[in-house]
């Protein structure tokens, strides 16, 4: 293993490809075994080493954004759904938590049950994509007999989450008001039986993921990322509680029903800052989730599912803050009393994350480099939208800035030639 | 004749996909991703998932084919070597679904390569994925009907297997 300190990382000279005749490039992705999504990072190695790392986003841009001012409040429930096939309800929370909130300045309110509901089936979507990711990380280690257990085991919980909403991926569990569907007795009993199942078995992986090699060897001291470091690169969720750093929506600013059992709440920390850290506190919030659901389910109260909600949403901004298994989900809104949002912008967790994936990569081997990615659990669906990202130094990329009359103009001619676009 | 009888019996024995992600949403990419895995274990059906286009028969596309992935995915269809199948999963692929009206025009694939099944749905079920492939192994063999003719078979039978395994 050769000393990390030892090797000179981001100093002028060995950032620049031009004046580093020794150094070559490396193209990976949009199509690569390692990644299921499309995007494309550019690997300056040197040698074995991987000395820059430059993300390249924007094949999964769909303009998302735009549609959703071309419908309804409840469809945009639909629609922003699809956003991300793997934390497809903790957006949809995000969007009704933030029109509710504009509803309330009117006085309405969501009743307590939902908000309940809301919660379970985010934790339940929080457990299958932790399972999740620790299969596609033993996969990408080269370790396929945990991805095949950990993936049987997931589908305990696509098993529970088919048996409340009747779907496996996008569950349209949310209305404006509430919630579609309520969970009755047998249901909860079985998913009880299912959450211990899923505790017991997460305890083993623990100590798999703790004692066996094959994981320690591939991941301790991989794809390190200093708590300072997190601060600067704004890491959010699970990479920066591996960090150390100890934020967590859930905990700092409770929505939904997460305000009730704050007592019992634990932010999941550990301190050895690289990818073996990522894993552990995976595995633990796991753990706890399936705890805060038993805690849910047997305090969960009685009363009415849904409230009828006006069509109409007050003028408002609202800012809604969420914590999706990959980490802080916002949701802005901007409402202008009628049935339509005149804004929406979504910034989602891989977005925040993406950068400090350079960082991690820097100073690795090429071969760690695929875990490395993965181990920010990466999710381009979610990030994908128009930003620009140059690095001056190796791209002489030309960037245009378009000016407001330009963009008019633009706006203009695209809209008569598509006349038949129904905004 | 003959030997065109052995590559039609060893093509439908083991067809070699390769999955490509056209800016889909992930749902249906998990979902394909767990026909591989222990509960529906397509293996058993010869079915391998490849890493590099010229070792594939079969082309899995999911996505709405955004502006971005269009010439990527012509590139990968044309290094895939003779002949080949695509296979369209999710309303994206099959049609543009949700993002059909959007500012970019997201028309689904079949704007782009020819296809030649389309597994419809919102994600389609991994069952729904398994019989879509079967169709087309069942088109390589020139027959109508597919090679898995679906069975019936009583709920409570699945809720016993069910619980047979969690025993275990």
């Amino acid at each position: 293993m050769v000393d990390k300190k030892k090797i000179k990382v981001g100093s002028p000279q060995t950032g620049c490809s031009s004046c580093m005749p020794n150094t070559f490039e490396i193209p990976l992705g949009p199509q690569h075994p390692a990644l299921k999504e499309p995007t494309h990072f550019l690997l300056e190695v040197e040698g074995e080493i991987i000395v820059n790392a430059t993300p390249r986003i924007g094949y999964v841009h769909r303009g998302i954004e735009k549609l959703a001012e071309t419908k309804t409040y409840s469809a945009n429930l639909t629609l922003v759904e699809r956003v991300c096939g793997i934390c497809s309800h903790i957006h949809s929370i995000s969007l009704a938590n933030a029109a509710e909130g504009a509803l309330a300045l009117e006085g309405f309110e969501v009743p307590m049950r939902a908000q309940y509901i809301r919660t379970i089936v985010a934790e339940l979507e929080r457990i299958h994509s932790h399972i999740l990711w620790l299969g596609v990380a033993a996969h990408e280690i080269g370790f396929d007999t945990l991805f095949m257990l950990s993936w049987r085991d997931r589908e305990l919980t696509m098993d529970l989450l088919e048996d409340i909403s009747g779907n496996r991926v996008n569950y349209a569990m949310n209305e404006i008001g509430g919630s579609r569907r309520d969970m009755n007795q047998s249901q909860i009993d079985r998913m009880l039986k299912y959450m211990d199942i899923t505790i017991e078995r997460m305890e083993r992986y623990k100590d798999i993921c703790l004692n066996e090699n094959t994981i320690r060897m591939r991941t301790q001291e991989v794809g390190i990322l200093l708590p300072q470091k997190a601060r600067e690169l704004c890491a959010v969720g699970p990479t920066a509680r591996a960090s150390g750093v100890a934020i967590d929506v859930r905990y700092d600013d409770p929505y939904s029903a997460y305000g009730e059992f704050r007592d019992i709440f634990n932010v999941v920390t550990y301190d050895s800052n690289d990818v073996f850290s990522l894993v552990v506190v995976r595995i633990i919030e796991t753990i706890e989730a399936c705890i805060y659901i038993k805690w849910m389910l047997k305090n969960i109260p009685d009363g009415p599912i849904f409230k009828k909600a006006p069509r109409k949403v007050p003028e408002a901004q609202i800012l809604s803050r969420t914590e999706a298994p990959r980490g802080e989900l916002i949701h802005y809104l901007w409402s202008n009393n009628t049935n339509k949002p005149y804004r929406l912008k979504i910034t989602t967790p891989t977005l925040s994350n993406i950068n400090t994936v350079s960082e991690m990569m820097k100073g690795d081997y090429l071969a760690d480099s695929t875990i490395t990615l993965a181990s920010i659990d990466p999710c381009f669906s979610c990030e994908d939208r128009m930003i620009t990202v140059v690095n001056n130094d190796r791209r002489k990329a030309k960037v245009e800035t378009w000016s407001e009359s330009q963009l008019r103009k633009y706006s203009n001619d695209w809209h008569t030639a598509n006349k038949r676009w129904k905004k | 004749m003959v030997l065109q009888k052995i590559i039609t019996w060893a093509r439908v024995k083991s067809p070699w996909i390769i999955h490509v992600n056209t800016g889909g949403c992930n749902g249906c990419d998990i979902e394909v991703v767990d026909v591989l895995t222990p509960r529906y274990d397509v293996e058993r059906l010869g079915i391998l998932i490849q890493g590099s286009p010229r070792h594939a028969d079969v082309l899995m596309v999911t996505g709405p084919a955004t502006q971005q992935m269009k010439d990527r995915l012509k590139l990968l269809h044309e290094q895939t070597p003779d002949p080949k199948f695509v296979v369209a999963i999710g309303a994206c692929a099959c049609s543009g679904g949700i993002f059909r009206h959007s500012y970019i025009p997201c028309l689904g694939i079949d704007t782009v390569i020819p296809v030649d099944v389309y597994i419809p749905g919102c994600p389609p079920k991994p069952e729904a994925i398994i019989y879509g492939v079967a169709q087309l192994l069942a088109k390589l063999q020139g027959k109508d009907s597919p090679v898995i003719t679906p069975k019936k078979i009583a709920l409570k039978d699945i809720k016993q297997s069910i619980e047979e395994d969690l025993a275990k």
